[in-house]
């Protein structure tokens, strides 16, 4: 059987959609795969085992294209991908017991990161729940604390409900991952699927969620009065679809834009009020700008340990605005002045119409100075010294894909290379894992997001490390025939942790050293077209063979084994104290130490 | 410092272990946590006790929000409120001590519900502090409690408060009917004296 040319037929049967306008009886592995269909999805990311068999026995019937996974932390990570690069919820399936337990990594990797998104897992059969019978595993207990809820469903009748309610919490307030854990025997009975029936009860936002006139008018007031003002850009933008009203904020107040890692397309990198990237890898001058500011307004984000630094020295003179969905973030890790609690676009909707404009050019000069020769960024213009920097790699990528692709990285250096010299001037085009940083994330994410967005260049930007922690996801792009280019920042070192023992830890590079397989021999034995890099003279023509080549190709580029991200944050320093780029370091013509 | 949280929970399998995972998540430390039956059907009432810093609790009561199924949360240690306890002491007494348990028993309005050759069990109703200060007036007075069982706190707030979730659910019965109003102020007027006198 030609598996690639089954898999990629994903028009399957129609459904009779009669099933959704009057009530049928179905199997309750017909009723998952219905009630998919019926909330518009189209792609699930699965693993077949013993105890979701029903399920996949019904998957003929049903117009919905399954990728099938090397590995189901595989399947939670492209779910998450999907989600994050098209904003629908992503799907995930996997079966009982070891199924679902490889399933817990994306899902805390969605959960931190609020990436809305349902996981699907079969369950033995009820007679013999909390027996230990094979691949037994209580999966609701151990995603209790990784969920934003989930579901054991034992009951056939219960599947349909359970599912669309799984859908509303997934996509509805601060958005994140649900699970579903279904009974075998509740896939195998039958019952009447009532698709309208089982709607869930709409999402009612708490009356905590309302900005209330007094908070709306402090917050117009210290818009007012402030002389030093940042706004700090986080992923609730994109999840609230709130780029054009913080655009619209910032030009009206002239007030510049620092952006979290995660925050990074919320707001266009080429725009001037934007100043970069804050936290612990960020420029010197966001830092800068921020321990300086008179006023924050943190639109969608909250305030993570590494954007604020020590806390107890973070924006010393600022008053805060915090404009976000969850109440439970309001005060926890900064004290704020004004917390508008409810959905971003809204509340700015509020704000906007009552702010007059404002003169910023002061501040926004001040900035300027504050980035000196720091600001030398036009890294091209560098002489070729002979070596390979991952600097170099990345902003090539950028130059060559005109900025247009959607990046994918894993977690570590390359990732923080890829926020500092790739430059993204469009929402949702940069998927990482910001807050669990999980290694791995990057091969499979991608995958995701290529089959949400088919249309876009799909880009993996993954260090040597993370990218054997998922590696065996190359054979599902080859089954799926997706064109994703794979570059591989390879430097032979775990470099973060690298970098960590030789600033921390007196350069004991204590189990970091790496040895790699030969990346490009193990692309070719999937049948991926690759290359090795080491010179930078050959980067843009080698990226542009990447984008030329009609199928998946990776580049392994063989970096400067011990570069490190610069400027740093030491844990525990405050946002000022960073560590600058040593004044040898070829990235930069010069540059001031703190 | 001690908070005391009531949430209106749905009756429903493994909410109560949502709601205690939370408080381990947190890393807060329950003290006390009654469940039971509300004037609603399938809705229960957990009130929770738990050590943290005075300003922790707004964030501990949204994210008991947060959690599905939970339809409403008060912190009512910041109002006037009702806050009682159930005990029962089961107390060595033999015929000679007895009657000095009774007198006890009348001072602190509690109740003996049991009665053996060897022992004795009270029942007794109020703030922890006054179920505190028998407890610590047997010890003193060297008698022997054998067992003791602590119910932990309920609480209710002062006044015509009601889950302003439940009404938006449609549920308009008033949570004090208004004619028996100024009754439930009287009767609970002796208890006011009480809470103050104990703490």
């Amino acid at each position: 059987m030609d598996k690639r040319k089954k898999i990629t037929d994903t028009h399957r049967n129609s459904p009779d959609t009669a099933i959704y306008t009057q009530p049928t009886p179905l199997t309750g592995a017909e009723t998952v795969w219905a009630t998919l269909v019926g909330e518009g999805v189209r792609d699930v990311f699965g693993y077949p085992g013993g105890a979701i068999l029903p399920v996949y026995d019904a998957l003929r019937k049903f117009p919905i294209r399954h990728i099938l996974v090397r590995h189901e932390q595989g399947a939670s990570h492209m779910a998450d991908g999907y989600a994050r690069a098209s904003g629908r919820v992503g799907v995930a399936m996997a079966t009982s017991g070891p199924g679902a337990t490889n399933l817990v990594t994306g899902i805390a990797t969605a959960m931190l990161d609020s990436i809305p998104m349902v996981c699907i897992t079969g369950q033995v059969s009820s007679k013999v729940l909390g027996t230990d019978a094979f691949q037994e595993v209580d999966i609701t207990g151990i995603t209790l604390p990784i969920t934003k809820h989930n579901f054991l469903v034992r009951r056939t009748e219960d599947i349909a409900p359970a599912l669309r309610e799984a859908f509303r919490i997934a996509q509805s307030g601060r958005p994140g991952p649900v699970l579903v854990d279904i009974t075998k025997d509740a896939q195998q009975n039958t019952a009447v699927f009532d698709f309208a029936a089982a709607a869930p009860q709409p999402y009612r936002p708490h009356p905590m969620l309302s900005a209330d006139s007094t908070s709306i008018r402090e917050a117009l007031e210290l818009l007012r009065t402030a002389k030093r003002p940042v706004i700090l850009a986080g992923q609730g933008i994109l999840h609230s679809g709130a780029m054009e009203q913080v655009r619209a904020l910032a030009e009206r107040t002239q007030i510049p834009v620092a952006c979290t890692l995660l925050g990074l397309t919320a707001f266009p990198a080429s725009h001037p009020l934007n100043l970069g990237m804050m936290g612990m890898h960020g420029e010197s001058w966001v830092n800068h700008a921020i321990q300086q500011a008179d006023l924050l307004i943190a639109c969608g984000m909250r305030f993570d340990d590494r954007v604020t630094g020590s806390l107890s020295t973070y924006a010393p003179n600022a008053k805060k605005i915090h404009i976000e969905i969850d109440p439970a973030e309001i005060n926890k890790n900064v004290h704020v002045d004004v917390g508008l609690i409810g959905d971003l676009k809204e509340i700015l909707e509020t704000l906007l119409p009552r702010l007059p404009g404002r003169d910023g050019t002061a501040w926004l000069h001040a900035i300027s100075a504050m980035k000196g020769d720091a600001s030398v960024h036009d890294i091209q213009q560098l002489p070729d010294n002979g070596h390979l920097y991952a600097a170099h790699v990345i902003n090539d990528i950028w130059r060559v894909t005109n900025g247009n692709a959607i990046v994918v990285t894993d977690v570590g250096q390359h990732q923080m290379w890829e926020a500092q010299y790739y430059k993204h001037d469009s929402p949702r085009s940069l998927i990482t894992s910001g807050g669990l940083g999980t290694m791995g994330f990057a091969l499979p994410a991608a995958i995701g997001a290529k089959i949400a967005c088919p249309e876009k260049e799909v880009w993996v930007i993954a260090g040597d490390g993370g990218f054997q922690m998922t590696s065996p996801e190359l054979a599902t792009i080859v089954q799926e025939q997706l064109k994703i280019n794979i570059a591989i920042v390879n430097n032979g070192y775990l470099g973060m942790v690298r970098q960590w023992q030789e600033t921390f830890y007196e350069k004991n590079y204590e189990c970091t050293p790496l040895i790699s397989p030969d990346f490009v021999k193990l692309a070719d034995a999937h049948g991926i077209r690759g290359t090795h890099v080491n010179r930078r003279a050959d980067v843009i023509s080698t990226v542009e063979t990447a984008r030329q080549n009609p199928g998946a190709f990776l580049i392994d580029f063989h970096v400067e084994q011990e570069d490190s991200v610069y400027p740093m944050i030491a844990p525990g320093a405050a946002l000022h104290e960073m560590i600058r780029r040593p004044k040898h370091n070829p990235l930069v013509e010069t540059a001031t130490e703190e | 410092m001690l908070h005391t949280f009531v949430a209106l929970v749905e009756d429903k399998t493994g909410l109560l272990a949502r709601v205690t995972s939370l408080f381990r998540r947190l890393n807060v430390n329950i003290i006390s946590l009654t469940v039971g039956g509300t004037e609603t059907v399938g809705v229960s009432r957990t009130t929770i006790v738990a050590e943290a810093a005075e300003d922790r609790a707004p964030r501990i009561m949204a994210s008991l929000y947060k959690l599905e199924g939970v339809l409403d949360v008060d912190d009512v240690g910041r109002h006037s409120a009702v806050i009682r306890e159930l005990a029962m002491l089961k107390i060595a007494a033999n015929q000679n001590t007895r009657s000095d348990l009774f007198q006890l028993a009348e001072v602190f309005r509690a109740r003996i519900v049991d009665l053996a050759p060897e022992s004795l069990m009270m029942e007794i109703t109020g703030s922890a502090s006054k179920i505190e200060g028998l407890v610590q007036i047997l010890v003193q007075g060297n008698y022997r409690i054998l067992e003791m069982a602590r119910t932990g706190r309920m609480a209710m707030r002062r006044g015509h408060h009601a889950s302003s979730v439940l009404e938006a659910l449609g549920d308009t019965t008033p949570r004090v009917d208004p004619k028996t109003f100024s009754k439930v102020l009287r009767h609970e007027a002796p208890d006011l004296f009480e809470d103050e006198h104990h703490a």
